[in-house]
């Protein structure tokens, strides 16, 4: 029995097996009274008025800024800054970072199983600036070997963009090792820690990430805040992404003087009750402990590995390394589209994504259209899992008759 | 449950998994691809006109058992239809798909393609319904704008 359920009104209300938390987490209680505390006590603009109530805001949002550091560990607040999410955390550094630093013949590497928001923009700026973009490969384990990471970064790769856990397969990859080697080849490492934060503790200097980019929403805050960390000697070089109010220190008809970290990439007026929820959020985390969700998660993810793999007619995509596989479970009925069993699961009250999973390269190299996705946190239960057992029988028992030597 | 089984119904599931719609024309007159970004799904619609009738269709693709039973159900319904009668048919299916026509003395047109009345009831999956009849419109205007340079013919 989990109890940790009961903080989750959403998940009181409606009698569901939530399974896509890798899109999106369902949000605690404590999450949303802080933010329905702060509209009732401390609302105003932060960094704008001289009264009491806008100063009282600014020390609301600054101070999470500075939770934020040392949840991750960063070595300065300043390096903290807040987005919309990871996609625009990415498109920051992609334009601010990559656009000004790329020059003809450098190469960019990412790995297969990037989002496409770690890849998308760096096909723009690759195209732009005249550099390349290329790949690091998975093995037939869902992995990245030592040997693909070794042959692909070079003496010519100046970015290395990498996914901590794939959205896709639940892979953990080696971001520490990578960062390593990338320093050796002379080229800075971006991770997407948007899959990790939510399960395991991050520490920004002992990775020594040059940036690191992660969505609050998938760690139970409010949709629509993000955070882009990045080492403060690489961001002050850095141009502004976003002009507007607030980044700015002298503004003339011509001319403009940005402020100075983090205020420069902090255009307009922010997502300030994100922010609140993000601080709430990790509040929430550290209370529970990284430990605590682990051994939660583990439970549930075992048990739904070992029952899943006792279905013959599924397949499943992901390593069997125990230790390199997190808590996202990808999996087709052979011969049935992952959308036909989506709206079957659906049906009996189970919440699983279908599609590609904004992975079309990877879905293409695994030689797929799309899977199902089973992703899981700390709310989930056993009891979920067999809901989900549950329901996938029930798919396969309506399509079965009518499956005919198709295979995937 | 009950609209899980008004959607998923025998001849959906006929159609779905094995219809004898997917294949290749020899001689198609028209082609036109009909793509959904988000789900990946993805048809090709191939046309034989003989005048101004649907001579012979036929479909290739991948998709869920939603969009290719609809492509293949349509199909059977455009088939030996005039173009006119063809656009009639198609408006109706994507207003019942709406739920803008409900009367089903105007639906017998639809003929088998009556069988998607209630995806209605699943709003993720209305799309999917809609694939391959959004793509014979595009077709179709395509078609009506041959001379103008915008045709996607197979010659």
């Amino acid at each position: 029995m989990n109890n940790l359920k009961k903080d989750f009104p959403i998940l009181e209300n409606k009698n569901i097996a939530y399974l896509d938390s890798g899109a999106t987490t369902q949000k605690p209680k404590q999450v949303i009274e802080a933010i329905k505390k702060f509209y009732e006590t401390s609302n105003a603009n932060p960094h704008r008025g001289a009264y009491g109530l806008s100063i009282e805001a600014t020390e609301i949002y600054e101070s999470t800024r500075t939770k934020i550091a040392k949840f991750i560990n960063a070595k300065h607040r300043e390096e903290i800054i807040f987005s919309k999410n990871a996609t625009e955390s990415l498109n920051l550094i992609a334009y601010s970072y990559g656009m000004n630093n790329l020059k003809k013949d450098d190469e960019v590497v990412i790995s297969i199983m990037e989002h496409h928001s770690n890849l998308v923009p760096w096909q723009k700026v690759t195209k732009v600036t005249n550099s390349k973009l290329k790949y690091m490969y998975i093995n037939e384990n869902y992995e990245l070997s030592d040997e693909e990471i070794e042959n692909k970064i070079t003496d010519r790769t100046k970015i290395v963009g990498i996914t901590h856990i794939s959205n896709v397969l639940g892979t953990i990859n080696n971001v520490k090792k990578i960062i390593e080697y990338a320093h050796k080849k002379g080229a800075i490492v971006i991770v997407d820690a948007s899959q990790s934060i939510p399960h395991m503790k991050i520490d920004v200097q002992d990775l020594d990430a040059d940036f690191l980019v992660f969505s609050g929403h998938k760690m139970l805050a409010p949709l629509g805040v993000g955070v882009l960390y990045g080492k403060k000697e690489l961001l002050e070089k850095m141009t502004p992404f976003i002009m507007g109010g607030d980044m700015i220190e002298y503004v003339y008809e011509q001319d403009t003087t940005f402020a100075e970290l983090p205020n420069k990439f902090e255009a307009g007026t922010q997502n300030v009750e994100g922010v609140v929820g993000l601080g709430a959020a990790i509040d929430y985390i550290e209370s529970i402990g990284y430990d605590k969700i682990q051994e939660i998660e583990k439970e549930v993810v075992s048990y739904a590995k070992q029952e899943l793999s006792k279905l013959d007619y599924l397949t499943l995509y992901m390593t069997s390394n125990e230790d390199k596989h997190s808590s996202v479970i990808s999996f087709n009925i052979n011969g049935v589209h992952p959308h036909d069993v989506a709206s079957i699961l659906d049906s009996v009250g189970v919440c699983v994504r279908s599609g590609n999973h904004c992975a079309q390269p990877l879905m293409r190299f695994l030689g797929i259209d799309s899977t199902c996705r089973a992703s899981f946190y700390l709310y989930n239960t056993k009891e979920d899992v067999d809901s989900l057992v549950n329901g996938l029988n029930k798919a396969y028992e309506m399509f079965k008759k009518y499956i005919k030597n198709k295979c995937q | 449950m009950e609209d899980l089984n008004n959607v998923y119904n025998e001849l959906i599931m006929e159609h779905s998994m094995n219809s004898y719609n997917k294949k290749k024309l020899e001689n198609a007159d028209f082609s036109e691809i009909g793509h959904n970004p988000n789900c990946g799904d993805e048809i090709t619609l191939e046309l034989k006109l003989n005048g101004d009738i649907i001579e012979d269709m036929a479909f290739s693709g991948h998709g869920c058992a939603i969009s290719q039973a609809s492509t293949s159900i349509m199909i059977d319904t455009l088939k030996g239809k005039t173009i006119e009668e063809a656009k009639d048919i198609i408006n109706t299916f994507i207003e019942m798909v709406k739920r803008e026509i409900t009367d089903d003395e105007q639906l017998k047109k639809l003929e088998d393609a009556i069988a998607f009345k209630n995806i209605s009831n699943m709003p993720a999956r209305v799309k999917c319904a809609l694939l391959a009849w959004h793509t014979i419109e595009d077709m179709l205007n395509k078609k009506d704008n041959v001379g103008k340079g915008s045709i996607d013919s197979c010659h």
